[in-house]
Formats: C-alpha cells, structure tokens, sequence
C-alpha cells in the first residue's frame, strides 16, 4: 500500500492512517487470493488444451477432465509431422509479415507528413484515419469479396492483405502521428543546418527515433493477422490457401472422434502468437497503458 | 489492426484504437512542428506529402470506404460470383428485413451488448482497483490475465466447444450434464462467459493504465484527511475513472456489434440459430458468402451498417460528454 508509505512522511498523520483498514494487513493477502484466482480462470482453459494433448483418446473419453498418465508424444509429433500443418503455418506467416511491412511503412510515411507537414487536408486525412478506426471489417467484408471477385484475387494471399492493410493502417496512424510530432523541433533544426532534407532528416533521424512506436504497432498488427479468422474465411475456398485458425478449425471438424489431436494440433497453433506475445509482452500492455496515459 | 479483421477479433484491435483515441481527446491533432517552413516549400512540399501519405490513403480509400459504396450496388442485384449480376430492385432488403432470424440475430446482438457491459464493466474495474497497488508480481498478474486476448478466437472456439460438449471435461469436473452449447436457454449465457474469460484482460488492463494516470497525490491526501480504502476508491478513483471507462464501453460495444469467429467456430455454420446465439454478422456470413448469395449478404451488410451507426451515433450524443468527445466525434476539429 503506496499510499500508508507516503503519507509516512507527513508526521501526526501516521497513528490515523495506521488504524484505518486501508492499510491494514488483511488487505495483501486477500488481493493475491483473488489475483490467483483471476489467473487461473484465465489460463485453465489454455492449460486444458496443452495438457489433454498429451492424453490418449481413451484416457479423455474415461474420464474427460484428468491429467495423462502415462504423458503421450505422439499427438504433438504427428502434428509436426504434418505437412498441411507447415504449410497453413507458412501461409499465415506469410500473410502476417507482408501485412506488417506494407502497413508499417505506409503507416510511418503518412503519419510523418501529418505530423510534420501543414497542408490544406491535413485536418480531413486525419478525420478519415480516426474514423477508420471505428469502422468494423464485418460490414466491408462481403464487397470486399465480390471486388476480389472481380479483380480476380479471391484466392490469393493479396485478397487477405490489401484489406488488413488498409483496416491496420488507422491504428498505425493514429498512434504513430503523435509519437513523431514529439520528435523535437530542435533535432530537425540541427539536421536543416547541416544540410540535411527534409526527406533526409525522416531517412536519417525520424525512422530511428520513431523506432519504439513502430514495434508496438507491429506486434499489434502482427498478431491480428495471425488470429485473423473471417477474412481467410470469406477469401479462401482451397484449403492449399488456409492460414491456420481456418486449418485448426478444418482440422478439428475433420478429426472430430480424434479429441486428442485435435488438441495437440490447437495447441501447437496457438503456440507463435503466445511466445511472439510473451516476449513483446512489455511493449504491448506498456504501449496501451502509454496511449491511455496520454 | 486491424487486421484481424474478422468480427470478432476485429474488435479487440479497434479496441487498442481506441486507447490512443483518448489520448486524441487531449490534443486532437498534434499540432505539426515546423511552422518554420510553412512558406517554404511551395510545390517541393506538395509533392513531399503526397507522396509521404498518398499510398495509405489510397488504399484506406481503396478497401474500407469504397466497399461500402460497392454493397449499396450489389444490394439491389442477385449475383452469386458468377455470371451477370440480376437487378432485383429492394427484394434483398425486404428479404432481410422480413426474415425472423434476422430479427432474432438483432436481439442477440443486442443481448450480448448490454450483457458484455453488465458483466465485464464492473468486474474489470473492481479487479484494476485490486491490482491497482504496489504488489510483487504484478507484471506477472498483467501478462497472464493478457493471455486469453492474445490467443486466436478460432482457437479459443475450438478449445472451448471440447471442454463445454455434453461429453466434456466441465460437465466431467462438475459431475454435471448440462447442454451448455446446445440448451437454447444456457447457451446465450456460455458465450457470455467465453466473452468475458477472453476479453476481461483488455479491459482490465485498460482500466489499471487510466488508473495509473490519476495523480497519486488525490488519494494520498484523502488518506491524510481521514477516507478508508474503500472511499478513496468510490469518491475519488471512480469518478476519475470515468473518461477510461466510457471509451472502453464504446470499444465493448463495437466489439458486441461484429461478433462472428467465435459464434461460427463454436456453433458452425447452422446451430448457432437453434442455440439462440446468432448475431448479425452470423446472420449476413451464413445467407451471403456461405450460401453464395452476394447481393443479399450486401444488403445485410447495408443494414448492419446502419443499425451499427444508429448505436454508435446514439452513445456518442447521449453517453459521451465533454471530456471525451474530442477524442471520438469531433476528432478532427481544430
């Protein structure tokens, strides 16, 4: 409790504060109980598909919430084994860094030239972006569908990419614009002086500086991609197209009297987005928590 | 982000937009730092910026506005991928408009809203005052109530509709035999449960960020004069809490709006309907794309449209106030 520490300094203050249930000691460990709690309902569900994956068919028809005994492999490397697995796992990796590029460079020039450049439609290329953000997918996805149709894209990876692209880059533009504008006067000054353009200043001193905000919103980007599900739904009607939650799901229907693989196979998908998560976690919570902040 | 787009994960990403919208609420639009070469650049500058913010705008342009325009066309023809399209003139509309799942689809919706609200809102909040607090491990606490956002809705549906069969392992463990996907009555109440177990963490996290913004000094000097825990966070905390709060309602509901990946993977492509669970996009996926009907799924996207529009419009005017609705209707007032 900050707060009884604090107020510690301000003398005469301390006997009240001391009796008062705010910083009495039921306080901690009543918070780490529920703190426990919340985690466990929140992983249970996780753990549940890791572990079951190493049960056999039987020991999950017998007695469906358990533990393996014995632990069994073989579901996890016949998964591996898979070569439609490798593949759905190269299709989403593919579509996801194509999607981060494109929406990373675009997003960091456009926000640059809102940031840094007056110009009459400044204020309306904003509005449009901010607007953006609050536009759902779902209601462009059906003539999203009929214009791959037509342009005949249906099909190819770029019939996923365009449209996350331009649904990404609000986000991008929106976190990013504020970040560059911060980049001080000052710097830019320094590089004019030195005979540096203003086209050189963003190679030289804006792309690196703006470094921190660009991996936020590729992560962000990154993993919406990954999980993206309705859009490869809409787009792809040949499964050597499926990116991995349309396979997980294929899998699943396909192999529905084989829980244990299907399980195995859930958990291996899910396995990238959680790693990718864990070690960007930093970035992702304190980006929000930065954006809230502001 | 985007780009998940799908409905349901779409939500989520609209959602971390909406983080950074409130910080637009501040200052709408960083005012640009170079007034310096305001008169400078001429024609060089021109060129500069359209070629700085062309290409984004372009395929902004391109992929989210004229769709629209695109399904207000295709909503007055039958076309299904193939061949010319048929004009039908308001025969798509009258269809969705008349048909009862729609309306079923409608109140769904509308169910989830208010509940995803009811049931996250208060829960986030008490658990963010909760870890709101110098404690060990609480980096650790935020990574891992973080897990179940991180993790694909498909995923998530598969995982879920295994251990919620009548078969499975809940039943199991609590020696049960309830229908909890297939029981018209419970199934409403599952997804509601799936909801919130994967979109709690978001919540919670966004509500400890605004938290961390209220200045310590507030409940430090409620503290000295007198106030307990507990009215510090009830007169203090929550009233400042406020602007998060509605931001996060506004993302909630958004969310609630587009819901599909989970409600198809759970309850496919036709069970959903029986088990009381379909929601609009539902609706549109399985009478469009699914069953080959493009100009009705245009229609009925035309309808989300505005039925989300209305809902979006109607808590800006009425919910927002003030100190938040710079960030999210006049964001590009100056």
């Amino acid at each position: 409790m900050p707060k009884v520490k604090l107020t510690d300094k301000r003398t005469g203050e301390i006997q009240i504060l001391k009796t008062s249930p705010a910083d009495g000691g039921w306080g901690n460990p009543v918070i780490y109980f529920i703190a426990l709690c919340v985690i466990a309902i929140c992983i249970a569900p996780v753990l549940y598909i890791i572990v079951n994956g190493f049960r056999d068919n039987s020991q999950i028809t017998v007695k469906p919430a358990g533990f393996p005994h014995p632990w069994v492999l073989a579901h996890y490397i016949d998964v591996l084994k898979m070569s439609s697995f490798w593949h759905m796992a190269w299709n989403s990796l593919y579509i996801a860094l194509i999607t981060v590029v494109v929406v990373v460079v675009f997003g960091v020039m456009a926000s640059y030239a809102l940031a840094r450049y007056r110009f009459k439609l400044r204020n309306a290329i904003y509005l449009l972006f901010a607007s953006g953000l609050m536009f759902p997918l779902s209601i462009a996805i059906t003539p999203l569908y009929i214009m791959m149709i037509r342009t005949h894209l249906a099909g190819s990876p770029w019939s996923v990419i365009l449209p996350q692209i331009a649904f990404g880059l609000p986000q991008t533009v929106i976190i990013l614009t504020p970040f560059l504008a911060a980049i001080p006067k000052e710097i830019e000054e320094a590089a004019t002086v030195d005979g540096c353009t203003r086209l050189g200043f963003f190679a030289r001193m804006v792309i690196p500086l703006s470094l921190p905000g660009v991996v936020t919103v590729g992560i962000l980007t990154f993993v919406g991609s990954w999980n993206s599900y309705m859009l490869p739904l809409y787009m792809f009607s040949d499964q050597s197209q499926y990116t991995l939650p349309l396979g997980v799901q294929m899998f699943s229907t396909a192999h529905s009297v084989d829980t244990a693989q299907v399980l195995a196979f859930t958990s291996i998908a899910m396995l990238p987005a959680l790693i990718f998560f864990s070690a960007f976690e930093r970035r992702i919570v304190g980006g929000l928590t930065g954006a809230v902040k502001g | 982000m985007s780009e998940s787009l799908s409905a349901a994960t779409a939500a989520p990403e609209i959602a971390l937009n909406g983080l950074t919208r409130s910080e637009g609420g501040n200052h709408v639009l960083p005012p640009s730092s170079r007034p310096r070469r305001k008169n400078s650049g001429g024609i060089r500058a021109g060129l500069e910026v359209t070629l700085l913010s062309g290409p984004a705008v372009i395929i902004f342009l391109a992929f989210v506005i004229v769709p629209v325009i695109v399904a207000l066309y295709y909503s007055f023809y039958s076309w299904k991928g193939f061949g010319t399209p048929n004009p039908v003139g308001w025969a798509n509309y009258k269809w969705t408009l008349t048909n009862p799942q729609f309306w079923d689809a409608v109140k769904h919706n509308g169910i989830i809203l208010v509940l995803s609200l009811v049931m996250q809102g208060p829960l986030a909040i008490l658990l963010a005052l909760l870890l709101n607090q110098k404690m060990r491990g609480r980096s650790i606490i935020r990574v891992l109530v973080f897990v179940p956002y991180v993790i694909s809705e498909a995923i998530v549906g598969i995982g879920m509709s295994l251990m919620l069969q009548d078969t499975g392992a809940v039943n199991d463990l609590l020696n049960a035999h309830v229908g909890w996907l297939s029981s018209p009555k419970v199934a409403i109440w599952t997804l509601m449960f799936i909801l919130t177990w994967k979109y709690i963490g978001f919540a919670i996290i966004l509500m400890l960020a605004g938290l961390q913004g209220i200045p310590e000094e507030l409940s430090e000097a409620a503290a000295v004069d007198g106030a307990s825990y507990w009215q510090i966070q009830w007169h203090i905390m929550l009233p400042l809490l406020k602007p998060t709060i509605k931001i996060w309602a506004f993302l909630s509901i958004i969310g609630s709006m587009q819901l599909f990946d989970l409600v198809y993977v759970i309850w496919g492509q036709y069970i959903a309907n029986i088990a009381g669970v379909s929601t609009m996009a539902y609706f549109m996926a399985q009478n469009g794309r699914l069953s080959g009907q493009l100009g009705r799924g245009s229609a009925i996207a035309i309808v989300v449209f505005l039925i989300s529009l209305v809902v979006a419009i109607a808590y800006q005017r009425f919910i927002l106030n003030r100190d938040t609705e710079g960030a999210l209707t006049e964001a590009g007032e100056e």
